[in-house]
């Protein structure tokens, strides 16, 4: 055995093909199984895809990197059910591009956060934390408030997410931009299409509490009340027992 | 820098820096409603003012042909002071970000100094700043010294680490805006990481041509594990960063995976991070210059053979410990860990073969703070992967995982092991690379060796402490069966912690601005009259018959 290896390491050549050779089988025999066994990913025929205005919001959140600090991952442990509701199955990303599951909790879990507290709740707590929760560490997101929410270039995004799987139809494309408006501006004709669209269980609501212009705020919000709502899956009562 | 080159070689780089000008201007234009023009600007006026100092520089004269004579050790030269600015960026982004979590009203209103986008450029500045500086100098002069052949040619060597660090400052300032893909140690954008490929290319090649120019016939062990860092890195990098952008206007680009395959994925990625760019390219400095800082050969050929393949082999299995109790599917979490924790014999491997090559020279270590950086890094070493080994196994990590634990493990890699054996490293190479007969002061190392170890225990400790506690806190129930504490309770438990560990931050941050100083000064002092490194230089071929 070391005489071979006495015969590589005189070899460049040798040493690369060997190095990317062994290195390799990990990852093929890890990785590639999980796009083609059929049970690593739950079926969940009610799974609904983001809104406009909530992709818009999760990239807000990927911008800002809440996901340092909130996992988007219950684990299967009673502690983690009792605590943050029922464990996180693998459908319920699987139009998170890429997934926001996270490594750390220097503040909750938010799998389930959606509709578990009031949009004003949110936006106050998102304003300054400290004025909902005194002890709270986060940050104060004041600019959300400020800010207009981009949505000129929202289709080409829905597009974008298209080329990498998430089945959004041509007329979601196209209305991109009004839908997004439409989803913070109920009783309006653009409320009306995103409903038509994106069905009737989408929150349609002015989440920032303001209906003249469109904040980060909305979307945030937006997509902080759709988290764990997207699919039932995980409800049911056929899923195996946490640890 | 300028004045080494040749005349056709300065014709190249300006034709190299007048093509990054053109793709500069182009991102500028086509990224004009979007961040992406922000970093069109910034590539332009790379391209353009290197453009310009070459103009001003093109009529000096040429160097003389006895250059080809010597190794090529400017880039090296630039790399070391490089890497203790991004060492000291680095560290002082986290001790920032380790004050915000203590006092979160650091962030003065202002989005860029906010914890979410603070922390990838105190990650980044850390791992790639002064992480990947330290690797690209050190290969150099390790590259030339085991093969005893000068690099290849002397633009290719300026283009890696040049074009390296304008990847570090377009990932850094992209965060502080806001571009970030969110993928763990991965965050840089599209164009970003297509720019970093192709500077990976090149420093490739300058590896596989300067082995194939070598005079002696072995590749030497740090070399397969720089090898290693290079190749299994370029492998990570490009299948983790696989995605669509929203348009060629746009910085934001969107994960070709999602999901559960997305994660797995990424954690292959964020696992091997550790294992290829932090634990095997500084192998392969510890492989080099602790043996040559003590006198003494490496304890064991055969254990580094086997530390070597057993690494580069088991790691790439290990990133699913990350994923435990996860939606990913058990199969893989039970390979991930059985992985991890044989994965301890190789890492033995190294760090005994390390410390077993001090045996006969513990005087050394005793007398010399350099060499005592390095000892201590592999015990650091050590201690790390013996905790990873054990952090990986399920039932420890249903407790340590999302926990503080966590950060302390890593920091004990980070302080410990990586930013230990780095420092050893230049502060052995600094005299010899600036021909200078010493260090500026032996004693500012030994300052610096305490402040670190201090700064090291400090951190690691209040992180330990804080992790059991949060894990504890969190799954601790009363005796009606109901859990003990609320997510807020165990916030506020560990605002003692946060201090204690900024402070470890700091101590650590003092060290690293000690080093800086000490090397300026070092570089600062006048040259010695007479020339001591006779023996350093390349074989140069012999004459063959007919020439």
């Amino acid at each position: 055995m070391f005489g071979l290896h006495y015969k590589i390491e005189r070899s460049a050549i040798g040493l690369v093909t060997f190095i990317v050779l062994v290195a390799s089988i990990g990852g093929l025999i890890e990785i590639a199984p999980l796009f083609t066994i059929d049970e690593t990913v739950e079926q969940a025929p009610d799974m609904r895809v983001y809104t406009p205005l909530e992709v818009a919001g999760r990239n807000i959140y990927i911008r800002e990197g809440c996901y340092a600090c909130h996992s988007q991952m219950i684990r299967t442990l009673r502690d983690e059910v009792e605590r943050y509701g029922p464990y996180s199955l693998a459908v319920e990303s699987s139009y998170d591009h890429p997934q926001l599951w996270g490594s750390k909790r220097t503040g909750p879990d938010l799998a389930r956060l959606g509709n578990k507290y009031s949009d004003a709740w949110h936006t106050v707590h998102l304003f300054n934390p400290r004025d909902v929760v005194p002890e709270s560490k986060m940050p104060a997101y004041r600019w959300l408030l400020r800010d207009p929410l981009r949505t000129d270039d929202l289709g080409n995004h829905l597009s974008a997410l298209r080329a990498v799987g998430v089945p959004y139809t041509d007329e979601q494309v196209a209305n991109a931009a009004l839908d997004a408006y439409g989803q913070a501006n109920p009783e309006t004709a653009a409320a009306d299409g995103v409903a038509e669209r994106y069905g009737s269980a989408t929150n349609i609501r002015m989440f920032d509490g303001v209906s003249t212009r469109l904040t980060d705020m909305d979307a945030l919000v937006a997509y902080l009340q759709v988290l764990g709502n997207l699919t039932d899956a995980a409800h049911q009562p056929n899923q195996p027992e946490a640890e | 820098m300028i004045a080494d080159l040749t005349r056709a070689e300065r014709q190249w780089a300006m034709m190299i820096l007048g093509a990054l000008g053109i793709v500069g201007l182009a991102m500028a234009v086509a990224g004009r409603n979007d961040l992406l023009g922000i970093h069109g600007w910034i590539v332009l006026a790379a391209g353009l003012g290197g453009f310009i100092a070459f103009m001003r520089g093109k009529d000096a004269p040429e160097p003389s042909d006895d250059r080809l004579n010597e190794y090529y050790d400017a880039p090296t030269r630039l790399g070391i002071i490089l890497t203790l600015l991004w060492g000291v960026v680095g560290m002082g982004a986290g001790l920032w970000v380790a004050s915000l979590l203590a006092w979160p009203e650091l962030t003065f209103d202002a989005a860029w100094a906010s914890f979410g986008r603070l922390r990838p450029v105190h990650t980044s500045g850390v791992i790639f700043g002064f992480g990947g500086n330290a690797l690209i100098a050190t290969s150099f002069h390790v590259l030339q010294r085991t093969t005893r052949a000068r690099l290849p040619d002397q633009i290719s060597p300026w283009f890696v680490l040049l074009g390296y660090n304008l990847f570090c400052v377009i990932a850094a300032s992209g965060y502080l805006m806001g571009l970030t893909q969110s993928k763990e140690y991965a965050e840089p954008e599209w164009y970003a990481d297509i720019w970093l490929v192709v500077v990976w290319v090149v420093y490739f090649a300058i590896y596989m041509r300067t082995l194939a120019r070598r005079k002696e016939p072995h590749i030497y062990v740090a070399n397969w594990y720089y090898m290693a860092f290079i190749l299994v890195v370029a492998i990570l990098h490009i299948v983790n960063n696989l995605a669509v952008p929203v348009s060629f206007g746009s910085a934001k680009s969107y994960s070709l995976f999602s999901g559960v395959q997305d994660a797995m994925t990424q954690w292959w990625y964020g696992h091997n991070a550790v294992a290829f760019f932090l634990t095997a390219g500084f192998l392969g400095m510890m492989y080099y210059y602790l043996p040559k800082r003590a006198g003494r050969p490496i304890f064991s050929y055969r254990m580094s053979i086997i530390s070597f393949w057993g690494i580069t082999f088991m790691y790439m299995w290990a990133g699913s410990h990350h994923l435990h109790y996860t939606a990913l599917p058990h199969w893989v979490q039970t390979l991930g860990m059985a992985f991890s924790v044989v994965l301890l014999v190789p890492s033995w491997a190294s760090a005994g073969n390390a410390l077993l090559t001090l045996n006969g020279a513990w005087h050394k270590v005793r007398d010399d703070a350099v060499l005592r950086f390095m000892a201590l890094a592999a015990i650091f070493y050590g201690i790390t992967t013996f905790e990873g080994s054990f952090m990986a196994i399920r039932a420890v990590n249903s407790l340590s995982h999302y926990t503080d634990w966590t950060i302390g493990h890593v920091h004990a890699g980070a302080l410990g092991w990586v930013a230990m054996i780095t420092f050893g490293s230049l502060y052995s190479i600094v005299p010899s690379m600036w021909k200078r007969p010493s260090l500026y002061s032996a004693k500012l190392v030994e300052v610096h060796f305490w402040l670190a170890l201090s700064g090291t225990v400090v951190y690691v400790f209040a992180m330990w402490n804080s992790g059991v506690i949060q894990g504890l806190m969190w799954r601790t129930y009363t005796e009606s069966g109901t859990l003990s504490y609320s997510f807020i309770d165990s916030l506020v438990a560990m605002h003692p912690y946060y201090i204690a560990r900024a402070f470890g931050g700091l101590l650590f941050l003092l060290g690293a601005l000690v080093a800086l100083y000490n090397v300026v000064m070092t570089i600062r002092m006048p040259a010695p009259a007479t020339e001591d490194a006779a023996l350093d230089i390349p074989v140069q071929p012999a004459l063959q018959a007919g020439e």
